[in-house]
């Protein structure tokens, strides 16, 4: 996956997801970004691809960066401010790196679908050999570096996999458009649910 | 800087209600200056007791109310913008109000100044800055009372405001916001030297329009805020405590600077003031606007409490509405839009910016 603005978003960002979402959104299209922290990636979208740019985050001090960034973001909670949103307000909606983290990721993911026209989800996978090793050999919740955290302060509650996202996508009829695995920012094209590090799906409504 | 306060005089201005007051005095300064394409005018809106002197120095020393906030490299720069401000209708700085002479008697208006509203302020506004070329604003904010002539801008005027930023306001007055108003009211009225108005050739109602300041200082304040900045702690001169002290000596300083009836006519405007015309929602009178918006609010206000912008943010989200939202942490309650100046300019700043390159673009 090689954009034009492909360099310059993974110095940017040093985030692999980043650099893909940058590259699948359209040129002026209107986006909500789900925990934009502090707004960095909106105002590189804002900047470089008249994107209509809009955030939700819930810490302060990142929020007060967002906004100082010429951002849209507002204070709140993921779970609780889609339910405000118009069917259909965005074209795209992205939770990057969060899922894991809410409390009804199922639920969450249907407010995306309903308030936006796709969804471009990016999780780290905890099918990853590596994780999977470390479980495997030391017996103890992994702790890797895709997931540093130990047991009793992770934000992460849901440990979902490649495989898991795909089962549930199905069984929910919700469309994967597209779909990219990412190993630090390598694009992984074989057993994505053994050696990605990150999923990143753009999901509509079928 | 110094600036000096202009006057400019229109014929007449009809209020919402039908009434029409000939001619009518619109008091205001700028600072900076108007770009050619006329894109970067910013009209500052001021709160229940502020004036047109938002920024600068007086030639009498003085120091504009906001300061801290406009001026080159500020919140509102002035080397980018050119920034407006006026004193309301019904004000006694230099805007007519019920302290001007009215032409068809010769006598101060006094009690008979005819009611007039939130939105009244607004067309006011709306004509000043017609007759300095500007057709579309840049950006309109305020906190207080300020916010809600920024409200009612974008409401009344979608296709004139690109921006607005009201902070530490609300869409409509509460119970307890109302209550505060009355017993600053009444204490005016209780004081017989109001006589009904009629007290340009007597003595001013000091007493009463210096207690109404002393319930008003109090709601600017957060019981956090007084403890920090007063305590227990008396004075060593009288023995009275700090607190008392503070807020007679506000008190007795506002009397030299404010008309008692303004005081009536404005916190009456505040009160009456509802967004939404007594609908439940916001959703439907925000329909009109296509402004961009950034709300922000404070911890400790609890005169202006946060779940009343929240208010304004939900029902522009309803809308899918561009908004920035914002509650400030701070301890100092309603005086925060004042004070916490460093997180508010970094925060206009960058939302003016943005604003900015929309407004270009459209």
């Amino acid at each position: 996956m090689k954009g034009e603005h492909g360099p310059l978003v993974h110095e940017l960002f040093g985030r692999g997801d980043y650099g893909l979402i940058s590259e699948i959104v359209e040129p002026g299209s209107c986006v909500l970004d789900l925990g934009c922290g502090e707004g960095e990636l909106l105002a590189w979208l804002a900047d470089n691809k008249n994107v209509d740019a809009r955030g939700v985050e819930i810490s302060p001090a990142k929020l007060q960066k967002a906004i100082a960034r010429g951002v849209s973001a507002y204070q709140g909670d993921i779970e609780s401010c889609l339910a405000d949103y118009p069917d259909k307000a965005f074209d795209y909606v992205l939770l990057s790196q969060t899922l894991q983290e809410v409390r009804y990721p199922k639920q969450v993911m249907q407010d995306i679908l309903r308030v936006g026209r796709r969804a471009i989800i990016a999780f780290p996978n905890f099918g990853h050999y590596k994780v999977r090793l470390a479980h495997l050999l030391n017996g103890r919740a992994p702790k890797t570096k895709l997931f540093p955290y130990d047991w009793y302060d992770s934000p992460n509650i849901h440990f979902l996999t490649v495989d898991d996202f795909e089962i549930l996508a199905a069984r929910e009829r919700w469309q994967i458009e597209r779909r990219y695995f990412l190993s630090g920012t390598k694009e992984i094209k074989a057993m994505p649910n053994l050696l990605a590090e990150v999923a990143v799906f753009v999901v509509s409504h079928a | 800087m110094v600036v000096e306060t202009q006057i400019k005089r229109f014929d007449s201005i009809e209020l919402e209600s039908g009434v029409v007051i000939q001619p009518v005095d619109i008091a205001y300064e700028t600072y900076g200056a108007l770009n050619a394409a006329q894109s970067n005018a910013i009209l500052i809106v001021h709160a229940f007791s502020g004036d047109a002197h938002a920024a600068g120095e007086s030639a009498d020393g003085q120091r504009g109310w906001w300061e801290n906030m406009i001026g080159p490299g500020k919140g509102f720069d002035t080397d980018k913008y050119f920034v407006i401000c006026t004193n309301v209708l019904g004000g006694c700085k230099g805007t007519t109000g019920p302290i001007s002479i009215n032409p068809a008697t010769g006598q101060r208006y006094g009690m008979s100044f005819p009611v007039v509203t939130i939105g009244d302020m607004v067309r006011a506004q709306k004509m000043l800055v017609e007759s300095l070329g500007i057709k579309r604003l840049l950006s309109v904010a305020g906190g207080s009372m300020g916010g809600m002539q920024v409200l009612e801008w974008a409401v009344s005027h979608p296709e004139s405001v690109a921006s607005a930023i009201p902070i530490a306001s609300t869409a409509r007055h509460s119970a307890q916001q109302i209550a505060f108003n009355e017993v600053g009211r009444q204490a005016i009225m209780a004081d017989p030297d109001w006589n009904g108005g009629e007290y340009f050739d007597s003595k001013p109602p000091a007493r009463g329009l210096s207690v109404a300041r002393m319930v008003g200082h109090i709601t600017y304040m957060s019981d956090a805020s007084m403890r920090e900045k007063f305590g227990r702690r008396q004075r060593e001169d009288n023995g009275i405590f700090e607190v008392e002290s503070y807020l007679r000596y506000r008190g007795s300083q506002f009397v030299d600077r404010f008309d008692a009836n303004s005081y009536l006519y404005i916190t009456k405007a505040m009160d009456l003031f509802d967004l939404a015309n007594g609908a439940q929602s916001l959703v439907p009178v925000l329909n009109k606007t296509r402004t961009r918006f950034l709300v922000i609010s404070f911890t400790s206000d609890w005169l202006y409490p946060s779940y009343q912008s929240l208010e304004i943010v939900n029902a522009l989200r309803r809308r899918n509405q561009d908004v920035a939202y914002i509650e400030l942490t701070s301890s100092y309650g309603h005086d925060a839009f004042l004070v916490e100046v460093d997180e508010q300019a970094e925060l206009i700043t960058g939302f003016l910016a943005r604003s900015m390159k929309d407004y270009s673009r459209a």
